[in-house]
């Protein structure tokens, strides 16, 4: 968490940058935008909240049916996360460098989990992984339960997940100089060693993205949970389904409370990748 | 132009250079994981979708689609969509351009609250809508002193789906800038382009697919968005019900057929878009190919 | 159709924003909020209704129709939606209209007969074909390697019923103790596997994902499974059970800015007419005159009834009690 020396931007590189034109507009624009769309909206809620006490506040937010939930939630989030950006990538690669018959359908297919709405996707799969269905009934003799267990929210969110990963990852690819790769084979790099060495660490910045995006999306899913999860307290119960609960109460105060920490806790998450990404990916060490 | 050239060869030919190819058996490993992967998670359910609107036959999936309420959340749909793409793309490449291109203080806070909308459970960013245009909410009392809607309106729905999809198109373009660097612009500044033709001729032509993934994937989440719409359309049927929460009700009713039945068309705008995409990679790939036989190398260094 | 411009889109879109909610003329639109399962037997109703006031007046009347979660729909008219009728599955939730929204007066539910409930149901259960595990009644459903599917009460207004009609029979079966009452919840929600968000999607769990042995949910939802799988499902009618009254009332704020408060009346009290009554009860809910209950009497056994009232204290109470956060229901899965 502590500063590095080398990482202080020299003054030399911001007096050569703001050499472009257009920071005063663009900059402008996006805060214009962010405002309105989000931060104004947003702080909507912080403010519903300030009806609480702050022991209310405390009491609402880390009651043990509610602490379970957090740990489902950013568990279950987290491992959709890591499992797409493992083979999220795989995809990418296979996507831009492989020719191969359906390719273009795959690339295609990438984006469904964005096109079907969530309670469709939801209904969808648990129909599959129900001890019924076209899947669930092949692993129910392995004892695997899926439908209305955590490792059906992980389905979920694992598919719900995945175009961020691939999505962000293929346009990289695509840009990246094979002459790069060129070089580590005339250097007399295996392969292997240039996809681990050249190729990986040029997409790292991208995939950390992806899986940032991921995580923050599967973090407040709902629509296609709630049909997979079965709702158990304190079992399979999400964090957002409790704030419907509260909502379903007339409980709007109760309801912003557990948003407000959902937020803050998502917007830390957000900053941390981002400030890590800044130090270890900053154009410096790309040598550029 | 050059730099447009020399990027659509890299995408069209890198897999033919030899020193490059993979060895085949991790070929061979990648394309099984990769397959399996995509096999397990989007063509079962894909599959399911469609075997189960198919299941009544043609014509009930026909008579699904053309009846009225259908109809009218497709109309519904489209026009939020239509207006919530260019808007992030306006925005987009406005942050991005803010984000890549310049050092500032504060960047990673910014580029963290861009993301914030993603980390919002739908459920949140409806309900900060309500919280504001709500009767009960801080403009309530002057929307309706006006007799205004925003929510259980249309207004409502776009404002909704603006939000939901706000980093989409900004998450794309900014790795992609980044990793381009700003020597290509710097390059036009120098020999005397303006600031506006340095971004239509150099900056834009370069993001171009990076634009294009942002607006693949803001329409088919706006067009698919189903939790912060819902809380804010109040679901009056043939008026403010978008596909989504059509394909719901329908579900809702046992009318399961014809819930997979909408639910598909979304599918199918998704895998139009990818032909589209194709056509045009198709296009540009044969119209530049003159181009890309005078000149192959970069100017960028 | 050509494809409108991006323009167009942009300038429908500031005229949609602008556009203020419109003057109604000739034509009479009322907008009527209703709860999830409602949505055929008022397709139906509207129809009839139509017919009625066109006869009557020489007006065309048109009624739109919005269905949700009870307690969603009810959010919805407090935060803004313009309902000129509500018929929601529980008092609770037009209560709650009144009390957030202020937008009807407090006595709402004495304006119409019958507790301003032009039908009312129960609650009773569905087991598979020839009732393998032998489920007579409601103590049947705390046996252990019982599999009972039942929505979740914090999200469901039927889910409320179910429970309160669990409870009320096991007070009942135990002289009144509260605390055995409890255990027999606890009991049950024990053999619950699955607490689905709503009635529809608790009913799916049970027909489509074939999980559970025993369904609990409305009387008329059970009806419209049986008659559309009547090969795969069997109809338990338990000793007691609650009378369950979905409510109804025009909502005063909204009709008297709109001019719709007479036609909003009519509306509601042509559902206690004949014709309205026997539209509700081929739809499997409960008619309150009794010649049309008496026409469909094969299809609504007898069954003792209870009341919210008489049982809980009424709503305010119940929720006070079993739903509110830390209440009986959140107690369950604590211990």
């Amino acid at each position: 968490m502590r500063t590095p020396h080398p990482e202080s931007p020299p003054p030399l590189r911001t007096r050569r940058h703001r050499v472009l034109p257009g920071f005063g507009l663009t900059l402008g624009t996006t805060l214009l935008f962010l405002s309105l769309i989000v931060l104004l909206p947003l702080s909507a809620a912080f403010i519903r909240t300030a009806g609480l006490t702050w022991d209310e506040f405390w009491a609402q937010v880390t009651s043990p049916r509610v602490l379970a939930s957090y740990r489902l939630t950013f568990g279950a989030a987290l491992a959709a996360a890591a499992a797409n950006a493992f083979f999220g990538v795989i995809v990418a690669w296979v996507l831009v460098r492989y020719e191969f018959p359906g390719r273009k359908i795959v690339d295609a297919l990438v984006d469904l989990p964005f096109a079907l709405p969530t309670a469709v996707a939801g209904i969808a799969l648990t129909a599959l992984y129900a001890p019924t269905g076209w899947i669930g009934r092949a692993l129910d003799p392995l004892g695997v339960k899926v439908a209305y267990t955590p490792l059906g929210i992980w389905v979920a969110l694992t598919f719900i997940g995945l175009p961020f990963i691939v999505r962000t990852v293929q346009p990289v690819l695509e840009e990246l100089e094979p002459e790069l790769e060129e070089a580590a084979a005339t250097l007399g790099a295996t392969r292997l060693q240039t996809l681990a060495r050249v190729v990986l660490p040029a997409l790292l910045p991208a995939t950390c993205t992806g899986f940032t995006l991921a995580l923050a999306r599967g973090i407040g899913e709902y629509g296609s949970v709630v049909f997979i999860s079965g709702n158990m307290p304190l079992r399979t119960e999400i964090t957002p389904l409790l704030i419907v609960t509260k909502l379903e109460q007339y409980d709007y105060a109760g309801a912003t409370a557990l948003a407000v920490v959902m937020l803050v806790v998502s917007f830390t998450l957000l900053f941390g990748v981002q400030v890590l990404q800044r130090w270890f990916f900053s154009p410096e060490r790309h040598g550029r | 132009m050059s730099a447009t050239a020399s990027t659509l060869v890299h995408v069209a030919a890198p897999h033919r250079r030899r020193t490059l190819a993979d060895p085949p058996w991790l070929k061979r490993i990648l394309l099984t994981i990769a397959l399996g992967f995509v096999g397990l998670f989007l063509v079962i359910p894909l599959a399911a979708v469609f075997v189960e609107a198919l299941r009544g036959g043609l014509r009930l999936y026909g008579a699904a689609l053309t009846e009225p309420d259908a109809l009218s959340a497709v109309w519904l749909t489209l026009l939020a969509a239509g207006i919530a793409v260019p808007c992030n793309v306006i925005f987009g490449l406005a942050a991005a351009w803010t984000i890549a291109k310049f050092d500032f203080r504060g960047k990673s806070v910014l580029t963290t609250l861009i993301d914030l909308p993603f980390a919002v459970s739908p459920v949140i960013a409806g309900l900060v809508y309500v919280l504001m245009f709500g009767a009960q909410g801080w403009m309530g009392e002057w929307l309706a002193d006006r007799d205004l809607r925003i929510i259980f309106a249309t207004p409502g729905i776009v404002l909704a789906t603006i939000f939901v999809t706000f980093p989409l198109v900004a998450r794309e373009l900014i790795p992609l800038m980044q990793a381009q660097g700003r020597d290509e612009e710097l390059a036009a500044l120098t020999l005397g382009a303006g600031g506006w033709k340095t971004f239509w001729r150099v900056t834009l032509p370069n993001a171009k697919w990076g634009l294009f993934y942002g607006v693949v994937l803001c329409n088919a989440r706006a067009m698919g968005e189903f939790g912060a719409v819902s809380v804010v359309s109040g679901h009056i049927r043939g008026e403010t019900n978008t596909i989504p929460l059509h394909v719901e009700i329908l579900y809702n009713e046992y009318q399961t057929q014809a819930a997979f039945a909408v639910a598909s068309l979304l599918t199918l705008l998704a895998l139009l878009t990818m032909l589209l995409k194709s056509i045009i990679e198709w296009r540009h790939r044969r119209a530049l190919l003159a181009a890309a036989h005078a000149e192959t190398r970069t100017f960028a260094s | 159709m050509s494809r409108p411009s991006l323009l167009l889109f942009i300038a429908v879109g500031i005229a949609l924003l602008l556009a203020p909610a419109g003057a109604h003329a000739k034509r009479i639109e009322l907008l009527n909020v209703s709860y999830d399962p409602t949505r055929e037997v008022y397709v139906a109703f509207n129809q009839a209704f139509a017919a009625h006031w066109r006869a009557k007046t020489g007006d065309t009347v048109s009624i739109r129709q919005s269905h949700g979660g009870s307690s969603k729909q009810a959010r919805a008219v407090i935060d803004g939606l313009r309902a000129d009728v509500v018929s929601l599955a529980l008092a609770y939730d037009i209560d709650a209209i009144q009390r957030n929204g202020r937008l009807l007066p407090a006595d709402w539910q004495t304006r119409l007969p019958h507790n301003s409930a032009p039908y009312y149901s129960t609650l009773a259960l569905l087991v598979r074909k020839g009732n393998p595990k032998g489920i007579r009644d409601w103590s049947d459903l705390v046996r252990a390697g019982v599999s009972v599917i039942t929505p979740n009460p914090k999200t469901s207004g039927a889910a409320r019923w179910n429970y309160l009609a669990a409870y009320g029979y096991a007070l009942r079966a135990n002289g009144g103790e509260a605390e055995k009452a409890r255990a027999f919840v606890t009991a049950l929600y024990r053999n619950v596997p699955v607490l689905d968000s709503g009635a529809r999607g608790a009913s799916t769990t049970f027909v489509e994902r074939r999980i559970g042995d025993v369904l609990v949910n409305w009387e008329n939802e059970l009806l419209l499974t049986r008659q559309l799988r009547p090969d795969d499902f069997e109809i338990v009618v338990p000793s007691v059970s609650i009378l369950a009254e979905p409510t109804v009332a025009w909502v005063d704020r909204v009709v008297k800015r709109r001019g719709t408060e007479v036609v909003a009346r009519a509306y509601l009290e042509f559902l206690y007419s004949p014709e309205g009554q026997e539209i509700f009860a081929r739809h499997f809910y409960r008619p309150r005159l009794p010649d049309v209950l008496s026409r469909y009497a094969k299809q609504f056994p007898e069954i003792t009834l209870f009341t919210i009232d008489e049982v809980f204290g009424g709503w305010q109470q119940a929720h006070q009690d079993h739903f509110a956060d830390g209440a009986t229901f959140d107690q369950i899965y604590l211990r």
